[in-house]
């Protein structure tokens, strides 16, 4: 295998995510994504010359819809579930820059 | 002391002027109750899949065509993964790596009369967030109600082509002036829906390196965007100067103030792992819908500035102020196509007309109640005589204030030019005798002053004397030869 990923790395990802994973946790997504990682490795030995690279199977493209405004949810559902709202708005804790 | 060369990069945002957001139905507007255009869609609840709205593809088509870009063919879209409460899916959907829509474009942008070309790296389509406001509680409160309203992004080309303030201003104006044009964005900047984000770096002049750069938000007006470029340089090279180093950092512009502050933000923010966003797929443009477009693009600003200057012989100046807007110069070419002199329609436009919508807080020419019907009229009574300049000024207003016609408010008023000479006799005999001092200096050769009596006479007349006569009698009266 090429590639391992570190428990650095992993640390970083699940910061990234707002995952607060226990030590034990790490090491267990350490064998889970390393896993993962080697299944991708077996794709990389396919032979791709002269295959286009593409971000979709399939071939299919232009999936529009006309520039019409249909009505919007009122705004007590769109609230409905928000932990806490005030004055029509969600609230949130203030995000305090590190 | 070096001599110091500033190198200014910029990056756009321009909301676009659909009906609907980007990837559902809800109403694209501006302002209103919090929370009111929302769905599961532009909120992010699960299960919900975004549908592209075609028209927003067409307008940054329309733009990218309009900024001579290259078209990509195919163009995808992109997840921008960050967490923070403006954005309810917790990654914006953008156009990441090497097809945007638009790339290696350029725009012209007339300097100080001059023209710099600013070259273009790309111009993509992504949604925009929602707001968030502070809350005195010290919560932050949040409103979707822009949470996938389609956003255009223009970024200039590196190496940038801007190299002072008052370029990169310029640059900002002449690209607002098109999208405007290609009725693509309104181009508010107070209200948010056009906004830049210089970044800017400083270096030794003729050194074919780069200083470090800095990027700067919060500019909300063009004088904003020239006053913190402006500081920013010269931060910049008295950092240099002193010996130290430029950090590279985003920092703030604080208007009242007139400085910059370091934003702070955090490191991992930047790490935004872009992947293709699995639930759109990709835009193919044909041959034919891109030739569609662009036989469907209006006459640039530029282009048609020129053209003013050449086909009505207009100064620069007059022709710049025209085009600012493409309602004011259509109102300008009706008015001339009505029969008007050019440069005497550019004037009062330009000038009296001008002052007046300021005053009454009239941004565009069509909401004001002088039509171009009512300025041609304008024009004509002051070049047959009939009213005189300032009585003109006069009739202006009143039509401006009232939407009537121009000959009635003459004839209503009583402003007909008098050019009856017994009357504009007894007029001046009245202004001599009751300005005996002025009399004195004129008939002593002082012919300033005879200036100040024309001025008296044009008061006794309300404004209604033919200047030309009153000079001439005046001069008559006190024995005087004037040219």
């Amino acid at each position: 295998m090429a590639q391992r990923l570190t428990l650095e790395q992993i640390a970083h990802v699940a910061r990234l995510a707002r995952l607060a994973l226990s030590e034990q946790e790490m090491r267990q997504m350490e064998k889970h994504l390393n896993n993962l990682m080697a299944q991708f490795e077996r794709l990389q030995e396919l032979d791709t010359t002269g295959v286009e690279p593409t971000a979709h199977s399939f071939p299919v493209y232009n999936v529009f819809r006309e520039d019409v405004v249909q009505p919007s949810l009122p705004q007590e559902e769109i609230l409905a579930n928000a932990p806490d709202q005030r004055d029509g708005c969600f609230t949130v804790p203030i995000i305090v820059e590190e | 002391m070096a001599e110091w060369e500033a190198c200014i990069g910029m990056e756009v945002h321009a909301e676009l002027l659909t009906d609907s957001k980007m990837f559902c139905s809800c109403a694209n507007a501006f302002g209103g109750e919090p929370n009111t255009r929302c769905c599961p869609v532009c909120t992010g609840m699960p299960g919900s899949l975004p549908v592209m709205n075609r028209k927003a593809v067409e307008m940054v088509l329309r733009t990218a065509l309009a900024l001579n870009c290259e078209i990509s063919m195919t163009s995808i879209f992109h997840r921008k993964n960050y967490f923070y409460p403006d954005l309810p899916k917790n990654y914006q959907i953008s156009q990441y790596g090497d097809t945007p829509i638009g790339k290696r474009g350029w725009l012209d942008v007339p300097v100080d009369g001059r023209i710099v070309r600013v070259h273009i790296r790309r111009v993509h389509l992504e949604e925009d967030t929602g707001k968030l406001f502070h809350l005195p509680t010290g919560e932050s409160a949040v409103d979707y109600n822009r949470s996938g309203v389609p956003l255009m992004e223009i970024v200039t080309e590196f190496p940038p082509d801007m190299h002072t303030a008052e370029e990169a201003r310029a640059y900002l104006q002449t690209l607002r002036n098109v999208l405007v044009y290609l009725g693509v964005c309104d181009g508010r900047m107070e209200q948010g829906s056009l906004r830049c984000e210089p970044n800017l770096s400083v270096r030794p002049k003729g050194s074919d390196t780069f200083g470090v750069k800095t990027e700067l938000k919060n500019l909300n007006s063009f004088r904003a965007v020239q006053r913190g470029i402006e500081y920013e340089i010269q931060r910049h090279i008295a950092v240099l100067e002193a010996g130290g180093k430029v950090v590279q950092e985003t920092r703030g512009w604080n208007d009242e103030r007139g400085e910059s502050f370091p934003m702070r933000t955090k490191e991992y923010e930047q790490d935004y792992r872009y992947f293709p966003e699995p639930d759109l797929v990709p835009v193919q443009f044909s041959e034919e819908w891109i030739e569609q477009v662009r036989a469907s693009l209006p006459e640039l600003p530029l282009a048609k500035r020129q053209r003013f200057m050449e086909q009505y012989a207009l100064p620069e100046y007059d022709a710049t102020l025209l085009i600012e807007s493409r309602a004011t110069a259509d109102y300008f070419e009706e008015v001339v196509k009505l029969g008007a002199e050019p440069k005497a329609a550019a004037n009062w436009m330009n000038g009296d007309l001008a002052r007046l919508m300021n005053a009454a807080g009239i941004e565009d020419i069509r909401d004001c109640k002088v039509t171009p019907r009512h300025l041609r009229d304008l024009i004509g009574l002051v070049q047959k005589g009939t009213v005189t300049g300032s009585v003109a000024k006069q009739v202006l207003e009143e039509v401006f204030n009232t939407g009537a016609d121009p000959a009635q408010v003459v004839q209503a008023k009583g402003l007909t030019q008098v050019s009856d000479t017994d009357q504009l006799r007894a007029w001046v005999q009245q202004a001599i005798a009751e300005n005996p001092d002025a009399a004195e200096k004129v008939r002593n050769g002082k012919l300033q002053t005879l200036q100040f009596l024309v001025g008296q006479v044009m008061k006794l007349s309300r404004g209604r004397a033919n200047p030309n006569e009153v000079r001439r009698l005046i001069a008559e009266e006190l024995g005087v030869q004037v040219e």
